[in-house]
């Protein structure tokens, strides 16, 4: 699905988090928001989302207007930043969730919501921990699931807010990898916020560098790299 | 020199914040020396003096018409407002904790206000305010639906009086959890009220059973606020600890303590019950705290 944000402003009371922005993203592309602490990166992310709501601006979907859809219209799949599994159930009824919550008339039936949670087990490479709590996992198998459980929804594309913050390096680099397969195997659109600039440039197609609230450049990662178009760029990933 | 003073001039051969034995030795007696002076010997003196005459006895005094009534009072006034406390507690944290408006210090302190405002006061506020004499209360008077001297009143000031009990043990919990996972639920597809029942609700479910036994603690045992709103009208407004202090003054003291006896013991009742739930969940209540 083709993103389209058209001068997206969001104020919190007198701060202004985000001034406006625009920005293409085209369908099927894997990009990064990348910049420092406070710059608006999970406040844009949000208001794609439809967990925020712009103070002034369009989303538009695949040219539709999607700036009044509800965050459940959306179908946006979400990974938090600290994952935010549900912590009273099993990875299974995790995944399932968003299965579970659909209306009658379009919930699958028991045994197929069986065969797409294990589908999806498998798919991160997980088989086995189905009946397990969150707080008996470690961090990286909790990043999976909350990916798993963000996939189950089929959704339109995919946010994730700082997916790999909370891990060790060793465990980051596999991760990515595994969401460069999953992305590619999905085709999803994807949006991920990072402020580690390895990370945007290894994993990105598109990287967009953010700064108080503005966008400073997009661009592919080689591009960025050569020729970094302000000042501030320059410093951020001279670092 | 003793051990004690030669301990304390090492003080890295303690954890750092270890007190010296005797201290804690004495700490420790303090507390249980206090508490067996003013909670267990009171209570096991309630007991033994409803008991003195024989078991019989004190049941007979408790199977009269009018002990009958202010216990069924007693139980209906709690099942009336402890759930619609519970309920009004989790919409009081909700509001506190998951948004960010105005006037939400100010929501803060009102919670708070029944536990500082004397429950007699209470109580006149409510005849003030319902009362035969005020607009609403002649009005509703007139219309056949009295509030003061009356079981709504009853029920009005037990909620008043209880209403921070919920809201207490909620708002700290809420806080602590914070809203990604019910945001995690919405973007799943969840309906707000399916969020509710199956995230929000699961993850306070202690607190809110903490909250909903002391909330139904106190309102059984209210006597203040009641006693000013109910009128005492024998056999009709009184609830159990009106009674009890009913026929204390006229000694009928073996009535009024085996009334006092089974006040004492629902509330032991609501106390074991805890006790149990909190042991037989010892490991669900660990696994929700750590994350
Ligand atoms: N709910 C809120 N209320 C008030 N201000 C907010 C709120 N959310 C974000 N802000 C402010 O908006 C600005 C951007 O915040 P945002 O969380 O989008 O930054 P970020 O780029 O994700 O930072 P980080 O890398 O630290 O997560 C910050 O100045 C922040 O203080
Ligand atoms: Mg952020």
């Amino acid at each position: 699905m083709h993103i389209q944000i058209d001068e997206i402003a969001k104020h919190f009371g007198p701060t202004a988090a985000l001034h406006p922005v625009s920005l293409s993203i085209p369908s099927g592309a894997l990009i990064a928001l990348l910049g420092p602490s406070g710059s608006g990166k999970t406040t844009l992310l949000r208001i794609l989302g439809g967990l925020e709501f712009p103070t002034s601006g369009r989303v538009l979907f695949d040219g539709q207007d999607a700036t009044g859809l509800t965050v459940q219209e959306r179908r946006a799949g979400f990974v938090f930043q600290s994952y935010a599994l549900f912590r009273h159930m099993t990875v299974f009824e995790n995944i399932a969730y968003g299965l579970r919550a659909r209306p009658r008339r379009t919930r699958p039936t028991g045994p197929e919501i069986d065969r797409r949670v294990h589908k999806l087990l498998d798919l991160i490479q997980l088989p086995d921990i189905g009946a397990r709590y969150p707080a008996q996992l470690s961090g990286g198998q909790r990043q999976r699931v909350a990916l798993a459980r963000a996939l189950a929804i089929e959704p339109r594309m995919l946010l994730l807010d700082e997916p790999f913050g909370a891990l060790d390096a060793r465990v980051r680099k596999e991760l990515r990898q595994g969401l460069r397969e999953i992305h590619d195997a999905t085709g999803l659109t994807t949006v991920f916020v990072t402020h580690d600039q390895d990370e945007a440039m290894e994993l990105a197609d598109l990287v967009v560098v953010m700064s108080m609230g503005q966008i400073e450049q997009i661009g592919k990662p080689a591009e960025i790299r050569a020729k970094p178009k302000t000042d501030f760029v320059r410093q951020f990933i001279s670092a | 020199m003793s051990d004690t003073a030669f301990a304390s001039r090492l003080p890295t051969a303690l954890a750092a914040t270890a007190e010296p034995a005797w201290v804690r030795r004495l700490l420790i007696l303090t507390t249980l020396g206090l508490l067996g002076l003013l909670v267990l010997a009171p209570l096991a003196a309630v007991f033994a003096e409803s008991l003195r005459n024989g078991i019989a006895l004190a049941v007979a005094s408790l199977g009269n018409r009018d002990a009958l009534a202010a216990i069924r009072l007693t139980l209906i006034v709690a099942a009336v407002s402890v759930p619609m406390n519970a309920a009004a507690g989790i919409a009081a944290a909700w509001a506190i904790t998951k948004f960010d408006w105005r006037g939400k210090a100010l929501l803060i302190t009102l919670i708070d206000l029944p536990f500082s405002v004397s429950p007699v006061v209470a109580g006149l506020c409510f005849v003030l305010l319902f009362g035969a004499n005020s607009l609403i209360g002649g009005w509703l008077v007139a219309h056949g639906y009295p509030i003061v001297f009356a079981l709504p009143g009853i029920v009005l000031a037990t909620m008043f009086i209880t209403f921070p009990f919920v809201a207490r043990e909620l708002i700290p919990v809420m806080t602590e959890q914070g809203r990604a996972e019910e945001e995690a639920a919405l973007t799943l597809g969840a309906s707000g009220w399916r969020m509710f029942l199956t995230v929000t609700l699961p993850n306070i479910r202690w607190a809110l059973l903490y909250g909903v036994l002391l909330c139904n603690a106190r309102a059984m045992g209210e006597f203040g606020a009641v006693a000013v709103v109910s009128g005492k009208i024998r056999g009709k407004t009184t609830t159990m600890p009106i009674m009890i202090e009913m026929l204390y003054n006229e000694y009928l003291s073996v009535a009024a303590f085996s009334m006092a006896a089974l006040l004492a013991a629902l509330a032991l009742v609501t106390l074991t019950l805890k006790s149990a739930l909190e042991w037989r969940y010892a490991d669900q209540l660990a696994a929700t705290h750590r994350h």
